[in-house]
């Protein structure tokens, strides 16, 4: 049971927010029931599929592993903003091109653990092998596509942002 | 017969001008699914919708003695907690039986249960409040009562005399049996050079799909009707499946479906949590939404695979395979599931085994028995997967016995190419197969030669690489042989409906489902095809019972093979109406006009006519310029079922390279190939994708995947941190190839791909490792999954 609520105030996709919440509502639940943003999914509610992974102060999260309550004051993105900001658009592209995704519930999160590999590879100056990219992605599950197509997905967007391809 | 690599196969039947048969468009729906925006029932929110969690039974089996709620009625949020016995008067019991599977019985299951739960994690209570979590939290203060009673767990002592009923009306603890003996097997085995005997383990695992099972059931009194949104691969069974036991007609109860988070078979069933979801609506007359949570998922989510079977091969010194005889034992829990029922894996089981090969003697006997543990019931692949590993494991003992190449023995048995039609042993009848020529294609694929010279280079520095081979058939396009003839209302027919819109584009609505593997861009590009125009011009609407035609949906590799079929033609039909149109308003003979690229031409001379706008224009707003008694039908819908066999079966082999740690018993999967052959190719990426999630899924059950349970039927690892799934960084790249052999039933020719992958996978993985052992004299492994412990085992190291 649980009456205990505290109000927060974060930034979610660049919009100020203020809410009430329960203590105990995890992130991934407050952003997709509060606020609507639906495009993190709820996979295991134990941190280990990955489907609700986005991002908090720049670095990936479980978003059922945090309370929404840990988030005041911080800046979340999730693929809503990921998508809108045009930050991601080319992983979007390689996963549609490749078919890196078929039911394309572990897809947002897939991407935005992605986008982190190459961002550090870009710090890095580097362009992860197929080995790092299957290694970084390790926490993010997938049952449709045998992850060998998000491999190709990944590795294209990797070279072509080091300028190895179009 | 031709063979393509990840290619754009070159088909002449089917080659109108600007084809996309063969090509690898994207799916036109990917988009907002790779932006989240994409809609899954666990989304799905509507006014006055409160939120229902279940009370589940700790034990596997006891007596519901009471069940005290009033504190849980008076918790904040909390509209209405509901008992078994209160909702049985809402919805009737079901009972998951098939006529056509002989002798095969099970009881009658409710929604919730009434005064017996069967395994631990059956509902006994439902608690319904304005949020999950307060619904969760009131659960804690029901008090239920439970006599414990006997919990039946193994298999193997389930039919035995001392052994508890579980249902005591049934009489024993036997759900199905099966018996074949064809040919003659002792004589076979006695004037066999060799025999090898062995007993294949597999463990009983799970679909762990990415979103769980979910669904929100809207009663409207005030229309009379049920709206189930729900993440399911046959909307029209279940449409039939809540009328039915609902007492309502089937036009009062509409399911939609949506984006669907993973499915694999386990959508197609009946779940107890689901019906009485849907039965809470209409209790309640609001909106109710269920999604299960991770962990019980684990607990009811259909399980499959848990089959127990004695093997043995017999063999000549020249590669002659001899004989087959199995003896499979699978426990399937407490209730047949319904309406599928839990007997067609073992019955798969009994008719696959042996099926590539030309061995004419074949003795078999499946027995399939209740416990007390949660369901078993179709997962995709049904049965191959057993089927596969049992006789392909028999196939590389018998060949390491005999000192042949483990590819030798099977050009050596495998149905020749120039046989069709033909039928196995166990009666499975092929109307065109190309197994040689799918192993002569993976021997280049993989380079065999090279790959066996660096094993052996390897082995002399200490390194144990292993290479194992699978082949395989699969069952596709089911006709109403499956289920139909059983009496279960599971269509096999499929149908598509095809409409111009006003600016000229398309409109499809089909009975098969999106589960991910691509069917709206199947659909699609078989109508912009034999319709005529750019796949750009075509919309898919699929899941809503309310506005496709009669379906299936999608199960047992079905929805390209069938549905695309029935699309193709629903598009051909469409061509020749808007062609009597054009034909009118150009004053030429229709048959002499084609569609190309959204435009009316002169077939001969391609020469441009109309464009389809400007027809639709008239037809819709200017139908007075038409000529008098001309009507045109802008809408056409056509139906197709597989009708001269009663399955379209594909083959296939595949193959793993693989490294065992010897040391420490890990497995490191270094490569993996399949060459199928599904007919014609509509669109390759999509088939290839299909293969390598279905080896992965194959994988999983291999090396990682299993339901562990304890003597009093507890689930001891229904988590996934305790659950081991395949995830990226084990997995290998997976390299494909094909066979091309349409089936002449449709003009199509597609046969299906969703399974074949997960069909060869688990048998080609155990034989790799078991080649990679043999000349550590290591016992061969046969018990899935081969975890580093069973692999230290083998080798005498623990």
């Amino acid at each position: 049971m649980s009456d205990l609520a505290l109000d927060i105030s974060l930034t979610v996709n660049g919009e100020r927010v203020s809410e009430r919440v329960e203590a105990r509502k995890s992130l991934v639940d407050f952003l997709r029931e509060d606020l609507g943003l639906t495009g993190s999914h709820v996979g295991c509610e134990h941190g280990v599929c990955g489907a609700c992974t986005m991002r908090v102060n720049g670095e990936i999260v479980r978003g059922c592993l945090m309370l929404a309550v840990q988030c005041d004051g911080a800046t979340v993105e999730t693929i809503e903003g990921l998508s809108d900001s045009g930050e991601v658009a080319d992983l979007q592209a390689a996963f549609e091109q490749r078919n890196a995704l078929q039911c394309g519930y572990c897809t947002p999160g897939m991407i935005a653990a992605a986008q982190d590999l190459l961002k550090r590879a870009k710090e890095t100056k580097s362009v992860p092998s197929r080995d790092e990219i299957r290694e970084h992605l390790s926490g993010n599950y997938c049952r449709c596509t045998g992850y060998h197509a998000i491999v190709d997905a990944v590795g294209f967007v990797a070279q072509a942002r080091a300028g190895g391809k179009k | 017969m031709k063979i393509t690599d990840d290619s754009p196969s070159v088909l002449s039947a089917l080659d109108r001008p600007n084809s996309y048969i063969g090509r690898s468009v994207p799916r036109p729906n990917l988009q907002r699914l790779t932006q989240g925006r994409g809609q899954y029932v666990s989304d799905v929110t509507l006014p006055r919708m409160s939120h229902v969690a279940y009370l589940r039974s700790p034990h596997a089996h006891a007596r519901i003695v009471s069940i005290k709620a009033d504190a849980a009625k008076k918790a904040p949020g909390v509209i209405a907690v509901v008992t078994g016995a209160e909702l049985a008067k809402v919805m009737t019991p079901w009972v998951g039986v098939l006529t056509h599977l002989k002798g095969l019985k099970s009881a009658p299951q409710y929604p919730i249960a009434v005064d017996v739960a069967c395994w631990q994690g059956e509902a006994v209570a439902a608690v319904v409040a304005r949020s999950r979590a307060e619904a969760e939290d009131a659960c804690e203060l029901v008090e239920v009562t439970y006599e414990e009673l006997p919990a039946v767990v193994d298999p193997e002592t389930a039919l035995d005399a001392k052994t508890p009923v579980i249902h005591a009306a049934l009489g024993d603890n036997l759900c199905f049996e099966r018996k074949l003996d064809v040919g003659a097997v002792d004589k076979a085995f006695a004037e066999s050079d060799a025999v090898v005997e062995t007993t294949f383990m597999f463990g009983r695992h799970t679909g762990v799909t990415t979103e769980p099972r979910a669904v929100v059931a809207d009663w409207n009194e005030g229309e009379q009707r049920l709206t189930v949104y729900q993440g399911t691969q046959a909307p029209h069974m279940m449409q039939n499946l809540f009328a039915k036991h609902l007492s309502l007609a089937e036009h009062q109860v509409r399911v939609l479906t949506k984006d669907v988070g993973g499915s694999f078979g386990i959508k197609v069933h009946t779940y107890a949590d689901e019906m009485a979801t849907v039965a809470l609506s209409k209790l309640l007359k609001r909106p109710v939404k269920f999604v299960a949570d991770r962990i019980e998922s684990f607990v009811t989510d259909i399980h499959a695979r848990d089959h127990r079977i004695k093997a043995k091969i017999g063999v000549n010194n020249d590669g002659t395979i001899t004989a087959f005889e199995i003896d499979d034992l699978t426990g399937i829990g407490p209730y047949s599931v319904y309406p599928r029922t839990s007997g067609i894996e073992a019955n798969q089981v009994v008719n696959l085994t042996g099926g590539p090969y030309t061995c004419p003697n074949y003795r078999a006997q499946a027995r399939v028995v209740f416990q007390n543990k949660n369901v078993m019931c179709q997962y995709r692949a049904v049965g191959h997967p057993i089927a596969v590993a049992v006789t392909e494991g028999l196939v590389e003992l018998a060949a390491a016995k005999i000192g042949m190449d483990p590819l030798e023995i099977r050009r050596r048995n495998l149905i020749a190419d120039d046989a069709y039609p033909c039928a196995s042993a166990a009666g499975l009848k092929f109307e065109k197969l190309s197994h040689h020529e799918s192993l002569a294609h993976l021997d280049t694929m993989m380079n065999y030669a090279g790959l066996r010279a660096e094993q052996k280079k390897l082995r002399a520095q200490g390194i144990y690489r292993g290479i194992g081979f699978a082949s395989f058939i699969e069952v596709t396009n089911p006709s109403a042989a499956f289920y139909g003839v059983g009496g279960a209302r599971i269509t096999s027919q499929d149908g598509a409906t095809v409409k111009l819109d006003a600016q000229g584009a398309l409109i499809v609505a089909t009975g098969v489902t999106e589960q991910g593997q691509g069917a709206e861009a199947v659909i699609a590009q078989c109508v912009a095809t034999s319709f005529g125009v750019s796949i750009d011009k075509v919309r898919v609407i699929t899941g809503d019972t309310d506005n496709t035609p009669y379906g299936g949906g999608t199960w047992a590799s079905r929805a390209a093979g069938i549905g695309g079929e029935a699309a193709w033609q629903a598009g051909k039909a469409l061509r020749g109406n808007v062609l009597a149109v054009a034909g009118a308003m150009l004053q030429a003979k229709p048959e002499e006009l084609d569609i190309r690229n959204g435009i009316v031409v002169d077939k001969v001379k391609g020469t441009e006519r109309l464009s389809l706008d400007e027809l639709a224009r008239v037809a819709y707003f200017r139908p007075d310029t038409l000529p008098p008694g001309f009507q045109a039908e802008l809408m056409a819908t056509r139906h197709y079922v597989p009708r001269a066999w009663p399955f379209a079966f594909t083959n296939g082999i595949q193959a793993s390279y693989l490294e065992v740690d010897t040391d420490t018993g890990f497995v490191k999967l270094l490569k993996h190939w399949c060459v199928e052959d599904c007919g014609t190719i509509i669109n390759p990426q999509l088939v290839d994708e299909q293969i390598r999630g279905g080896v992965v899924q194959g994988i999983g059950a291999a090396l990682f995947e299993q339901c562990l349970y304890d003597e009093r039927g507890q689930m001891l690892n229904g988590n996934m941190a305790d659950y081991l799934v395949p995830m990226a960084a084990e997995m290998p790249d997976i390299e494909c190839g094909h066979v091309v052999s349409p089936t002449a039933d449709s003009e199509l020719g597609a046969k299906g791909a969703g399974e074949a992958g997960t069909a060869g996978a688990p048998a080609c993985v155990m034989n790799a490792i078991n080649d990679a052992l043999r000349p550590l004299g290591a016992q061969p492994v046969t018990d899935m999954p081969f975890t580093p412990g069973k692999i230290l085992r083998a080798l005498g190291k623990v």
